[in-house]
């Protein structure tokens, strides 16, 4: 059998803002370890965006060497604790995992997440220097620093660059610290992992806005031999209906960077607030529209998720669907908002909706393409909207920065080495592909590393051709 | 961190603090802002850049201490430091040469309009300054306007400097002037930056003589860079984020009405944290 985590039950964890899945006992690890089969294939590891050597790390789980284990995964992740916790393992190692087959795959999430936590509690192990001596001193500019952003920094001070990594706000993290909740990623577990990145000898410099404060231009000029910009998915999509403007509307980034990054849930002792009402309604069905559902939950409301298909449709993961339904969250599915109603002091006090069927016809997704049915519109009794449909990529750095070339859709246009139009500036993670999931962007961010690496060295060697 | 190194009061509330950030120094221009944290528990805010000195490496930040922040950051004295400031942010006033620029700054927006003043002289234009407050005691920045305005009028709500009445009645009474003038004509651009309600006055104002006007305006922000949506407004039944696509906009397109009440989502909030930091 396929060992699950134990959770903090759903009574519970409604009320509060840990973390819901409490990881493996030592026990369960070596257990679970022990299911694997081994495979020499190792099909998991082609499932894995960042190609961790799975079998290798589970092996050593079982044989009780849980800091080997650490050291085998962090071989290809520099991110483990946040990957074991928020990882789609369901659509990537586990679905190809050979026990998949009886629907029983290894527990691949938990047992990374339990290897990963092994550092937590080893404080002293975390001050280590930089693992390289043979500083080529040559430097390298990283602009954005969430999952695309600290792994390419990582892996490029691995190499024995000279990194400086540039983040707009006051913390480091990007979506792993204003986006992703508390109780599905700790801010412990992210600062732990950040650490460690610094202690690789990554230079982060918070309060620095590419493009404002400094521009590609200038950082060419200062002597960066290259840029990885990865400046992430964060423009917030509205439905563009009537009344989105209305107060107590938020964009899920408003909402969620109040509440994680500013901590607005504890607000007096720190000074951002959010006003929420006493009901509120999510629109989307992904796992921002989830996370901002759940966020909803804790903070005491009764909360709807308003989506336009069905639950098979929803992208969130359906770990944490199930997870939202067992705390009381109400799933309002195949509606559609068509209005937010407010009163005369311009707060919502309702929102419009229609009813929608799903077509036999597909749409370009794939899915089921929802149409409305006519005159079933009816108003949802909320005061409070929070609008979670995704994200377009960040427009402000390409704005400010002629011949940095990007399509229709704001992705900037990079060739298959990740080099965006201007020579030596790459780019990678939600800014080229778009909002995707963490690992997926940890991906672009390794090959990023590779790219540049290969780029830099091909300008000693023209040079030293001379 | 950035240390305040010099501090002074203008007038009752109002501030004015010199901060090493030598980057945003080198960096800024008219009409650009800054957000500030002052500390980790702190909320973002965003404050116009009132001036800055790139061979001191300083920018000049003018506030009135009327929230928990605001009254925090005025707490604060030289040696100190504020925890994080970000900048410069929005995009800088398009001062080019136009021919008659009218400048208008109410309350500490006079301390915004300044450098916006000087952009607009700097680039060649005939400019008259208008600036107002609720009495003399509240004036700030008389003689910087003074320098740098061909013409400066005054309006004081008490008349204790001025004209008594509102920055919009001097304008109403230029206008007047000119329509009387055979030789005078409108401004080419008016410019107003203060509370809401005088950028509004003065944008119902001109659009009766179709003269393009340009407000700032001052939603509430939190990340500044795009990201969050708190600062959108309505602007030519559009919606733009101030942050971002501003803070600059056409007076004439601008939704004060939607402003005003976005303006009050915090209210109850503010007034208890307030109430905090009195006790």
């Amino acid at each position: 059998m396929r060992n699950k985590v134990s959770q903090q039950s759903a009574k519970e964890r409604a009320k509060n803002f840990s973390e819901v899945a409490l990881g493996f006992s030592q026990g369960e690890a070596e257990k679970e370890a022990a299911r694997c089969l081994q495979c020499k294939e190792a099909p998991c590891v082609k499932g894995c965006p960042v190609k961790i050597d799975i079998p290798g790390f589970i092996k050593l789980i079982k044989e009780g060497k849980r800091k080997e284990a650490l050291e085998k995964v962090k071989e290809k992740n520099n991110l483990p604790a946040v990957c074991g916790r928020v990882c789609p393992q369901e659509d990537q190692c586990e679905l190809v995992c050979v026990l998949n087959k009886k629907k029983m795959p290894i527990n691949i999430g938990a047992l990374e997440r339990y290897a990963a936590d092994y550092e937590l509690n080893q404080l002293s192990d975390r001050n280590r220097k930089p693992t390289t001596d043979n500083r080529q001193l040559k430097k390298v500019a990283v602009v954005g620093s969430g999952p695309a952003g600290l792994t390419c920094a990582a892996d490029l001070a691995k190499m024995g660059y000279q990194v400086l990594l540039f983040e707009s706000l006051h913390l480091a993290g990007g979506v792993l610290v204003y986006g992703i909740p508390e109780f599905r990623l700790p801010k412990k577990i992210v600062q732990n992992e950040i650490e460690y990145i610094k202690g690789l000898g990554v230079q982060i410099k918070t309060d620095t806005l590419i493009g404002n404060t400094f521009t590609i231009a200038d950082l060419l000029q200062e002597g960066f031999k290259a840029i990885f910009i990865a400046v992430g998915a964060g423009l917030p999509q509205f439905l563009g209906v009537a009344g989105e403007n209305l107060n107590r509307v938020y964009s899920a980034n408003e909402f969620l960077t109040r509440i994680n990054l500013m901590k607005a849930y504890k607000f007096q002792e720190f000074s951002t607030p959010v006003n929420l009402g006493d009901k509120v309604a999510v629109i989307g069905g992904g796992n921002v529209a989830v996370d901002c559902a759940r966020v909803s939950l804790r903070m005491g409301k009764e909360v709807n998720l308003v989506y336009r298909r069905t639950e098979n449709e929803m992208p969130a993961r359906k770990e944490e669907i199930e997870n939202a339904q067992d705390e009381g969250i109400i799933f309002k599915t195949l509606t559609q908002p068509v209005r937010v109603i407010g009163d005369e002091k311009g707060f919502v006090k309702g929102l419009e909706c229609i009813r929608m069927e799903l077509a036999r016809g597909c749409d370009e997704s794939g899915r089921r393409r929802p149409l409305p049915i006519k005159n079933s519109n009816f108003v949802l009794d909320v005061d409070t909207v929070i609008v979670a449909i995704g994200q377009n990529p960040n427009p402000l750095l390409p704005k400010v920065t002629p011949n940095l070339k990007t399509r229709d859709d704001g992705k900037i246009t990079v060739d298959e080495n990740l080099m965006t139009s201007i020579s030596g500036v790459f780019a990678g993670g939600d800014i080229i592909t778009g909002a995707d999931t963490v690992i997926s962007a940890m991906g672009t961010g390794k090959k990023a590393a590779l790219e540049i690496d290969k780029y830099i060295n091909s300008l000693t060697s023209n040079s030293s051709n001379f | 961190m950035s240390r305040i190194i010099h501090k002074e009061d203008l007038a009752k509330d109002i501030i004015r603090l010199e901060v090493e950030t030598p980057q945003i120094a080198k960096k800024a221009r008219a009409g650009q802002f800054v957000v500030i944290i002052i500390e980790e528990q702190g909320e973002r805010i965003p404050l116009t850049l009132a001036n800055w000195d790139k061979d001191k490496g300083v920018i000049s930040l003018i506030f009135q201490k009327v929230g928990f922040t605001t009254r925090k950051l005025g707490a604060l004295n030289i040696g100190d430091s504020i925890g994080h400031i970000l900048g410069p942010l929005g995009h800088a006033t398009d001062a080019r040469n136009i021919g008659t620029v009218i400048c208008i700054g109410g309350g500490v927006g006079v301390a915004e309009v300044y450098p916006v003043c000087r952009a607009f002289k700097e680039a060649g234009n005939r400019l008259i300054g208008i600036i107002g407050s609720r009495s003399k005691d509240l004036l700030i920045l008389e003689n910087e306007m003074r320098g740098v305005c061909d013409e400066l009028f005054i309006a004081t709500d008490d008349g204790s400097a001025g004209h008594k009445g509102f920055v919009t009645d001097v304008l109403e009474e230029y206008f007047k002037t000119i329509e009387q003038s055979t030789n005078t004509r409108y401004p080419d651009l008016v410019y107003a930056i203060g509370p809401l309600p005088m950028m509004r006055a003065v944008s119902e104002f001109t659009r009766r003589y179709d003269v393009k006007t340009t407000v700032s305006l001052n939603p509430i922000m939190v990340d500044a860079t795009g990201m969050c949506g708190s600062c959108r407004c309505s602007v030519a039944g559009k919606t733009v984020f101030a942050c971002v696509d501003g803070p600059e906009f056409d007076g004439h397109q601008a939704d004060f009405g939607e402003l005003e009440k976005r303006l009050e989502l915090f209210k109850d909030q503010e007034k208890k944290i307030d109430e905090k930091f009195s006790a």
